[in-house]
């Protein structure tokens, strides 16, 4: 499989990144990690008549927290460098657990986060992930940087609400208020595989009490699915078996699959209840070895 | 550029854009004018003549295209070849010196750890990069270290225990 | 003073490869590592639609490309009589389309330029008019008589119908289930699978005008048959062919059959007058080239109440795609399906057979298989087990009553294959020890409060292995037998070709071991090469697990033969009569007097300076190997699986191999076939398959759709081995590559039905996605039969 023909920059920074997408007007595409990408070029699904790679932007290879916890991700982070990240495993279980569910090892290499986000792809982990947690991208254009919400960035089928001119080039992730735990679970059929169903779930807890609950779901809809407000049952409750039941029911109920190969579309909103039912009993069973 | 297959025809004519690449390979510096569309497999194939990198599914799923790019494995047919300028790329070429084999290798040809070959030097790069990692990694460590290259031939089992015996040799000479 | 055979790498020793050294190094030479001057790339135009007729085809903007050397399409074929190819069946295949499409994927046209990324440019301008015509996905839809014609080129097709095929008994087999007590039941579907190989086919044609020479380098198992169907179809003499098959990134039956690719580069060499490659991209091997299995059956046992078998009727239906193109004897057309039940004493057995086209791609290729024994050995294995479980009687205790017992060989099947060796309650018994049968319901019993089901699943099976011999078995009229030819040198070194050709099996190693046991010449001394038509003696490849029972015999034959003019020259030198001299390991003595000796390199240096009287010098011979019968190893593989019945997602506990492949020449080389052949046998289990939606689009077109296991998923196997020698085998071997991954995916599918069993389902059609588990769970119906066929 060959690409078709395109030319190419490699800008060193990003007013020069920026300037170059807004003089192709729209016939540009910025590179990252190319995990994606690269093989829609060599489908041919994608042919844009230029590629500007912002792998030699300086600066943005970075995840790191604000003082006051508020996580922020640059667009060369690679999910790699969030797998093996030192600070995600505490405040940011769901992610921790998301990072290692990543295509696979050697992609991870390469693929960035944002980029992943930006691709939109309804069984994309990521976008999940963020949607769960309440995130948002800081996009860069000619007129300068604007904040999108996570649940505004997607806007169906890998489409994203990016103009033809600005670049994701951060994720912004809030801290939670009080003690953060969340999971994330994808049933796939070997490495690399996309999700059958996948669920992310966030929560914000004070002592024993859920403060704030995100989820959200990939692989169950023709984009990736909002169950934040679903969630929203929780709020201001305990996990009890009943409480853990009902958030299960509203967030597969949220689901939207169709039937296919993979399963029918029953199976699949199955699979998304017990996914939450089992990240939330872990929760809960991990609040009570706690206290 | 892709004129690289080009071993009796004119090349490319004006229209066609090329960008200037210097890269490191196998700890050579090379110069080369390349086609944007150029992937890097191809580069290393086809401009390199570095055959031991293979092309086995097109998707970024087999991984028998993996090298090592800036000392982390990469599939080398979902990059560029224009990505590679001004970075480091190591191919199985690059593993053995003359005389001397990197246990890695050794331990696949002990321990069975390949029959038909064609995925065995992204396996082997890919083993490389976990070992830099973890010296000392378990079973489970190796197969998921392992899961972004396919083997047909061997179950892995062999692969697994080749990686392990790579590990014991090196954790051997470091003391 | 005999030499130590294990030192000096002969039969026994698990000698490290000799092939690694290039591997490991990356210095293989596959095709697409293969680089002529002046070569050109070729790249092919496939069919969006599955079933349509071609109304134009307009190249002209192609031919505008600068770079593009030559567009052909079937119509510039067709000027040349090549626009059909005949297949290994003795059916027809399109090389490049003319009058319709009949697949997905089909060949429509090829672009040549001096760069593969230009043809790819060159063929997107292409401009093909379809008229779609309905699509026929399965057999059902062919069976309707006013299903459209695929076959309308065919003059004498006036059905979807391929053929009808029936052995055994009828009359006998009636009489039986007349008699039973229980009649079980079985309706299941092996789905479609690729064998995919890792390196995809190819091939490069180069065309010498000045000589009239053709050398083509190609991705095939079996190069002299590619030779003589050159000869045929392109008319070319065939001193004047060269096939070269250098190293292959695995074949597993992909790499047997002839493809148009192969065919079209050959053609694009002759008109441009340079060297044409071809390489396949993967989604090109997925969706035109062969693919294995896609046979429905319906199974009956008729079962007396103590638990014997008295008779099986088996009926199958399978699916062949547009062109019957299965390298296969020509006697079976539904290839050895009938050595199913092999290996238990039944009475009687009936076997009915329909083959059918369908838009899907040609093949039915034998995947790692000796021609549908995989199916004959899955439909045997889930026949047998829902058997035990409609008699209420263990399955292992089942097995027990019915295998055939070791005091009963040679013993005949009730098709007339005669099966000669085994010990197959040994085997079964160290499995069962080995996988903790006897404590296994307790643990199942411990498991369930834990929320888990576990299964236990056996697989109990022989297989034919090695066709010949030459009177039954023939591929397009061409005997199934084959060669090998050793040139012992001066200095004792020596050099070993065969008609065979390795694809990972390392015969690079094992022959030379063969030798080493027959001659006591070092295998370190011995090199050996296959797969250049040039060089090699005439052999019909490898496939089917036939190496080591024919090739290797006729290694050991051949420096048997050597062996025997040696001995000549021997007396000679001792001067003493042939008959006073006698053979150890490496050299021959005076009988009475072991001190007295020559070496086999003493012999070989004389065999060109100091030949006796009346002796031709030299040390070089051949030997065509037919061989007498099959060769039949034995297997029991055994499986304990947990399933999460919230999700349908199982794992592999434990799995035990038990194999009795007669003497192992490299036990290391045979435990690494064992594990690869498992592994195959879990992947078509548990997520390997083709399958196509409502309008032929194929669903698996990729390896992200196409899922096989990485070493994350895939189990880890415990081997067993027990040794019965082959009584007809020169050295005692039979064969062994595909025994694994014929006999393991009913051990897959056994463990998973048998934790279910308490619900009262009997089958789960592979592959076993989580899904189809959860549905059965939560049904308690079988997951069986005809897949339904998905909206696109």
């Amino acid at each position: 499989m060959y690409p078709s023909r395109f030319a190419y920059d490699a800008p060193k920074s990003l007013a020069e990144a920026i300037a170059i997408l807004d003089r192709n007007g729209g016939e540009a595409k910025v590179l990252a990690g190319g995990q994606s990408l690269v093989p829609m070029l060599k489908l041919r699904f994608a042919a844009p008549e230029r590629i500007v790679d912002i792998n030699a932007l300086p600066g943005l290879d970075y995840h790191r927290l604000d003082p006051d916890g508020t996580l922020r991700i640059g667009a060369l982070c690679r999910h790699e460098d969030l797998e093996y990240s030192t600070i995600l495993p505490g405040a940011f279980p769901t992610l921790a657990e998301a990072a290692a569910l990543i295509a696979d090892p050697i992609i991870r290499t390469r693929g960035t986060f944002v980029g992943s986000v930006c691709h939109a792809d309804p069984q994309g982990d990521w976008a999940a992930t963020m949607i769960a947690l309440g995130g948002r991208i800081v996009a860069m254009g000619p007129k300068g940087r604007r904040e999108i919400e996570m649940r505004d960035f997607v806007l169906g089928p890998f489409t994203n609400a990016l103009a033809y001119n600005e670049i994701a080039v951060e994720a912004v992730i809030p801290a939670a208020r009080g003690t953060a735990r969340g999971g994330y679970l994808k049933l796939e059929r070997r490495v690399g595989d996309f999700a059958t169903a996948s669920v992310a779930v966030a929560l914000d807890m004070s002592g024993d009490t859920v403060t704030r609950a995100g989820a959200a779901m990939a692989g169950v809809g023709g984009r990736t699915i909002d169950a934040n407000e679903a969630m929203s049952v929780l709020v201001g409750k305990t996990l009890t078996e009943e409480s853990i039941a009902a958030a299960a029911k509203a967030v597969a109920a949220a689901a939207d699959p169709r039937t296919d190969h993979r399963g029918d579309l029953e199976y699949k909103r199955h699979i998304v209840s017990t996914f939450v039912t089992r990240i939330l009993t872990k929760i809960a069973s991990t609040e009570q070895k706690a206290a | 550029m892709t004129s690289l297959y080009e071993t009796v025809s004119p090349p490319p004519g004006d229209d066609v854009p090329t960008n200037r690449i210097n890269l490191t390979v196998n700890g050579q510096l090379r110069t080369m004018d390349v086609e944007p569309r150029l992937l890097l497999v191809h580069l290393l194939r086809q401009g390199l003549t570095l055959t031991g990198t293979h092309t086995g599914c097109d998707t970024s799923n087999c991984g028998a295209c993996t090298v090592l790019f800036d000392g982390r494995p990469a599939k080398s047919c979902t990059m560029l070849a224009v990505q590679a300028d001004g970075h480091s790329v190591q191919t199985v070429e690059g593993m053995a010196t003359s005389s001397e084999l990197d246990p890695i290798q050794e331990g696949f040809k002990e321990e069975h750890g390949l029959q038909c070959g064609y995925c065995t030097p992204g396996m082997m790069l890919a083993a490389k990069a976990l070992l830099e990692r973890n010296p000392n990694p378990t079973e489970d460590d190796v197969r998921w270290a392992l899961s972004g290259n396919l083997c047909r031939c061997t179950g892995y089992q062999n692969i697994v225990k080749a990686v392990l015996w790579a590990a014991d040799k090196m954790r051997a000479q470091q003391n | 003073m005999a030499l130590d055979e294990l030192k000096i790498g002969g039969m026994g020793a698990s000698r490290r490869r000799v092939e690694d050294n290039r591997f490991i190094r990356g210095k293989g030479r596959y095709v697409d590592d293969v680089v002529l001057p002046g070569m050109l790339h070729m790249e092919i135009l496939r069919s969006p639609v599955a079933h349509a007729r071609i109304k134009s085809i307009d190249t002209s903007a192609a031919w505008e490309v600068p770079g593009v050397r030559l567009v052909l399409t079937g119509e510039t074929m067709a000027a040349r009589n090549l626009a059909w190819m005949p297949t290994l069946s003795y059916d027809t295949q399109a090389v490049l389309a003319t009058d319709k499409v009949r697949f997905q994927g089909q060949e429509v046209a090829a672009v040549i330029a001096d760069d593969p990324y230009v043809a790819k440019d060159a063929c997107s301008k292409i401009v093909v008019e379809y008229e779609q015509l309905p699509v026929i996905v399965n057999p059902i839809q062919a069976q309707d008589p006013a299903s459209p014609l695929i076959r309308d080129d065919k003059a004498n097709q006036t059905s979807n119908k391929v053929f009808d095929w029936e052995i055994g008994d009828q009359a006998a087999t009636d009489a039986a289930f007349a008699q039973a007590d229980v009649i079980s039941e079985v309706d299941l579907h092996y789905p479609r699978s690729h064998p995919s190989p890792l390196e995809p086919c190819g091939s490069i044609a180069d065309y010498d005008r000045s000589t009239g020479k053709l050398t083509v380098y190609m991705t095939t198992q079996a190069p002299h048959i590619v030779r003589a169907a050159v000869a045929m179809v392109a008319e070319l003499p065939e001193q004047m062919i060269r096939i070269i098959s250098p190293d292959l990134g695995g074949g597993f039956g992909n790499k047997v059959p002839i493809y148009p690719g192969y065919v079209i580069s050959i053609l694009a060499s002759i008109l441009t007058e340079r060297p044409v490659k071809w390489i396949e991209d993967r989604t090109g091997n997925l969706i035109s080239t062969g693919f294995g299995r896609d046979v429905y059956l319906k199974g009956q046992l008729a079962l007396r109440k103590d638990g014997r078998i008295l008779g099986m009727r088996m009926h199958t239906v399978s699916d062949h795609g547009a062109f019957y193109a299965d390298a296969q004897p020509t006697k079976f057309k539904i290839g050895l399906m009938h050595s199913t039940f092999a290996c238990y004493d039944i009475p009687a057995a009936h076997l009915v057979s329909e083959g059918w086209y369908t838009n899907k791609a040609p093949g039915g290729v034998a995947y790692r298989c000796s021609f549908r024994v995989t199916e004959a050995m899955f439909f045997q294995e889930r026949m047998i087990q829902n058997a035990a479980y409609d008699l209420g009687m263990d399955q292992a205790e089942f097995r027990r009553i019915n295998l055939v017992k070791d005091d009963m060989f040679p013993y005949r099947t009730a098709f007339g294959f005669l099966t000669d060796s085994g010990q197959y309650q040994k085997c079964l018994d160290l499995g069962l020890e080995a996988i903790g049968y006897s404590t296994f319901k307790q643990e199942q019993e411990e498991a369930r409060k834990r929320g888990k089901l576990l299964g236990i699943g056996i697989s109990t099976m022989t297989e034919p292995l090695g066709a010949g011999n030459s009177r039954e078995y023939d591929i397009i009229g061409i005997k199934m037998f084959d060669s090998a030819e050793l040139r012992v040198h001066m200095t004792g070194k020596a050099i070993l070709r065969t008609g065979a050709k390795t694809q990972g099996q390392g015969h690079e190693t094992t022959w030379a071991q063969i030798v080493a046991h027959e001659l006591g010449i070092p295998a370190e001394d011995i090199t050996v090469e296959e797969g250049d038509t040039d060089t090699a003696p005439f052999g019909m490849g490898t496939y089917a697990s036939r190496s080591t029972p024919v090739a290797g015999a006729a290694v050991a034959m051949v420096s048997r033969k050597i062996r025997a003019k040696a001995r000549k020259i021997a007396a000679h030198l001792l001067e003493v009569s042939e008959e006073d001299i006698e053979w150890e390991l490496g050299r021959f003595y005076v009988r009475g007097n072991n001190e007295r000796g020559v070496t086999i390199q003493d012999c070989a240096l004389a065999a060109y300076s100091n030949v006796p009287d009346g002796l031709e010098p030299g040390l070089e011979n051949n030997a065509y190997y037919d061989p007498p019968n099959l060769t039949w190893p034995f297997a029991a593989y055994i499986c304990k699986v947990e399933v999460d019945p919230e999700t349908g997602v199982w794992d592999v506990l434990k799995f035990v191999a038990v194999d009795d492949c007669g003497v192992r020449i490299n036990p290391m080389i045979v435990e690494g076939q064992i594990m690869g052949g498992l592994t195959e046998a879990y992947a078509m289990a548990s997520m390997q398959y083709i399958t196509f939606d409502e309008e032929g689009n194929c669903i698996g077109a990729n390896f992200m759709d196409y899922l096989l296991p990485t070493a994350w998923e895939t189990p880890g196997y415990e081997l067993y081995e027990v040794v019965t020698p082959c009584p007809h085998h020169p050295i005692g071997a039979k064969g062994i590559g595909e025994c694994a991954t014929v006999g393991g995916p009913a051990a897959f599918v056994n463990a998973v039905v048998d934790a279910l069993q308490h619900t009262g389902v009997r089958n789960i059609d592979m592959p076993m996605m989580p899904n189809r588990v959860y549905q059965a769970l939560t049904t308690g119906k079988n997951v069986s039969g005809m897949p339904p066929v998905l909206a696109g």
